[in-house]
């Protein structure tokens, strides 16, 4: 059934149609909505299970991994400041192996501090062990975390996963979304059976100390989890295809690049504005097309560059940078490329940081710069009269 | 007679005379069984846990330093929702550093929640898994690796901060402090505070024959000086009331100081000495008031 519905709510319906047993979080703009509703839904009766308020969110954090060792499926949702506070336990809960989903509402990290929309908290954890999914619109946000947890808690996988969806732009916005009925989530997500977990009837050690007689190996095997991943990503995106009707891309999707000259990628929300932008650009004949970015963890090398492989120019907007490199997808996606023979002209652009608007403008500017050379810390429109002051007082110092 | 199983197996990698692995071992065999520990990072988890071996004969969780509480309110919060609270207890465990420290936010959160689990607090005064750096729990003038003695300092300066009324003022169901000097009492304590439902804490005082620099076949001696000298009251706190578990006919101070490496640098006749003997005195003399110690 449709309703039209803010993104947070949405996103709480969602997770709360996958029953999970215990629910930890602590507040955070732009995360705030999400778990007000989940905190509604407790209240008002429909989310059954234990929700506890915490005084951190690398406390959420800790409940949910103690949660989980316990047998019990569980969630959190957090962004920018709280995703980082959580890093210690996010790795932790990865390196355990434990399936979690976490909601990361995108956002900018401080200084200067700044609430908007911005990749950089996610990119910061890129490394956690968490599978990392973008959401490009509410309906898929919501989407994503049906096939989150039946990704994360796959025998072969279990791991955490993170679905990303973009602060305000998405977690504000009020679009009508397809709610599923609790019949049909409980006949596309069975409930969580532990293979291992904290029992009196079969005592257990978790998170013994593994010295280098083990360490690499246990690592390996995450590594390998990850890998593990991908065809089970497939197959869940596949069924849900089929019993919902849904289909948004599994790694990555393309949009109109069957005769690309040119392709814009990204992740996220902006997608809706870049695929304005490609309609536009088409309308003047301009062989344009754009890839998102779907799964950015494990990292879908083989796909993105199966998808890029007639192409001639690749453009890669970041909504984050690696201070000291640049834009992050652009380096690994240029890394993706290497060592094959036809590989496109690929060029970065810093886009978007803190909540600044990516316009059609913005694109097509893009888009027109096709071909040149490559700089990945290119920082898009940046206010000429805010420069001029800032160079000037740079001088003085 | 048939030897009882510990719940904490022989073959752990401990120091000779280790106070903590008694401690430990005291605790969930007062706990028995139907338990699920949760363990902060330090000693107890590194000596009791190296792969591929485990000492823990009951369901046993580390995750981080500062987390042990936060981990504990996640197990119960599952068994609640999960219906099976009638399957275990929970205690939280974490060294002295890993609890007031560290730890302390996590803790405070778990007091306030009003989780049903029980913490533990083993106390031997210093990081000594890192290697005898102070913590908020190194008493006064105590000489550690970073509260160093030198031509300027004679040891770490501060008091211990007070872990026991930190508890109280969370208005938890329960608190106690207890040492491993004392078994049966240690042992008592950990089973009333199982038999109440809703937020414990236990502050177990576990001398460290390394970073005390106390011979190995001390440990128990020593811990005994610190109840019977004031400076470590055995207290317990239910139903709104402070009371303590054991009146003393007090010794002085020194009589506990001079059996111990980290106190050396007091023992000259200095004046100095002399004021910082003298000031720790104090402390016990404030402790035997407050909680009216003298048998």
């Amino acid at each position: 059934m449709k309703k039209y519905i803010e993104g947070s709510m949405a996103v709480a319906d969602a997770v709360n149609l996958c029953r999970p047993d215990v629910i930890s979080a602590y507040p955070i703009t732009p995360q705030t909505h999400i778990v007000e509703d989940l905190s509604q839904l407790h209240a008002d009766g429909k989310f059954k299970g234990q929700f506890v308020n915490v005084e951190s969110e690398f406390s959420a954090a800790s409940v949910c991994l103690g949660a989980v060792a316990t047998g019990a499926r569980s969630y959190t949702a957090t962004t920018a400041q709280g995703l980082l506070l959580m890093a210690e336990v996010l790795f932790n809960i990865a390196g355990m192996r434990l399936p979690l989903v976490l909601t990361c509402a995108n956002r900018a990290i401080s200084a200067p501090i700044n609430i908007w929309t911005d990749h950089s908290d996610a990119m910061a954890l890129r490394d956690c062990g968490f599978i990392q999914l973008f959401a490009e619109n509410n309906q898929e946000a919501a989407d994503l975390h049906y096939m989150a947890y039946k990704i994360s808690e796959d025998n072969s996988v279990r791991l955490p996963v993170m679905v990303n969806m973009d602060g305000f732009l998405l977690t504000h916005a009020f679009e009508p979304i397809d709610i599923p009925t609790q019949e049909e989530v409980d006949a596309f997500l069975p409930p969580y059976k532990p293979e291992y977990y904290l029992t009196t009837k079969h005592p257990i050690t978790m998170g013994s100390m593994v010295g280098e007689d083990g360490y690499m190996e246990v690592r390996h095997y995450l590594e390998e989890a990850m890998k593990n991943a991908f065809p089970v990503i497939e197959k869940v995106t596949n069924e849900f295809k089929q019993k919902f009707g849904r289909y948004y891309g599994t790694f990555v999707d393309s949009y109109k690049m069957e005769d690309a000259e040119t392709v814009i990628v990204a992740m996220g929300s902006v997608l809706g504005t870049i695929k304005d932008a490609v309609d536009l650009m088409r309308k003047n004949g301009v062989k344009v097309g754009a890839l998102k970015v779907r799964t950015f963890r494990p990292f879908p090398e083989k796909h993105i560059r199966e998808a890029l492989n007639n192409v001639t120019n690749v453009a890669i907007t970041d909504r984050a940078s690696s201070v000291g490199l640049g834009g992050i997808l652009a380096s690994e996606l240029k890394g993706a490329l290497y060592g094959y023979t036809s590989v496109p002209n690929v060029t970065s652009y810093i886009v978007g940081l803190g909540g600044r608007d990516i316009t059609v403008k913005t694109i097509t500017d893009i888009a027109g710069q096709a071909g040149a050379k490559f700089d990945s810390s290119k920082f898009v429109e940046l206010d000429k009269e805010f420069m001029k002051k800032g160079d000037e007082y740079l001088k003085t110092i | 007679m048939e030897q009882k199983k510990h719940l904490l197996a022989p073959g752990h990698t401990a120091c000779a005379g280790c106070g903590l692995s008694m401690g430990a071992r005291m605790v969930i065999d007062a706990a028995g069984p139907n338990t699920i520990v949760t363990n902060c990072t330090g000693c107890l988890e590194v000596f009791t846990t190296r792969y591929p071996q485990s000492a823990w004969e009951v369901p046993w969780i580390h995750s981080l330093f500062e987390n042990s509480s936060a981990i504990a309110a996640g197990v119960e919060a599952a068994l609640v929702a999960l219906n099976r609270t009638g399957e275990a207890k929970v205690i939280a465990q974490g060294g002295d550093g890993g609890t007031a420290d560290i730890g302390l936010q996590s803790l405070s959160g778990m007091f306030e929640r009003g989780h049903d689990v029980l913490y533990i607090c083993y106390d031997n005064e210093a990081y000594m898994n890192t290697g005898i750096q102070r913590s908020s729990q190194t008493p006064t003038w105590s000489n550690t690796t970073t509260s160093p003695t030198g031509k300027v300092s004679y040891g770490n300066p501060t008091r211990k901060k007070d872990m026991f009324k930190i508890a109280v003022a969370h208005d938890v169901a329960y608190a106690a402090t207890a040492t491993v000097g004392w078994d049966m009492d240690l042992k008592k304590k950990v089973q009333k505070a199982l038999s109440i439902k809703g937020p414990k804490y236990l502050h177990v005082l576990v001398p460290c024959p390394l970073g005390w620099r106390v011979e190995n076949k001390m440990t128990i001696k020593v811990s005994k000086k610190a109840v019977s000298t004031g400076l470590f009251p055995l207290l317990e706190y239910e139903n709104g009331k402070i009371t303590a578990t054991r009146k003393i006919t007090p010794e002085p101070v020194l009589e506990y100081l001079k059996m111990q490496g980290r106190f050396k640098h007091l023992m000259g006749d200095s004046p100095e000495a002399k004021a910082k003997l003298a000031e720790i005195q104090k402390i016990a003399d404030e402790n035997i008031a407050r909680y009216e110690l003298k048998a």
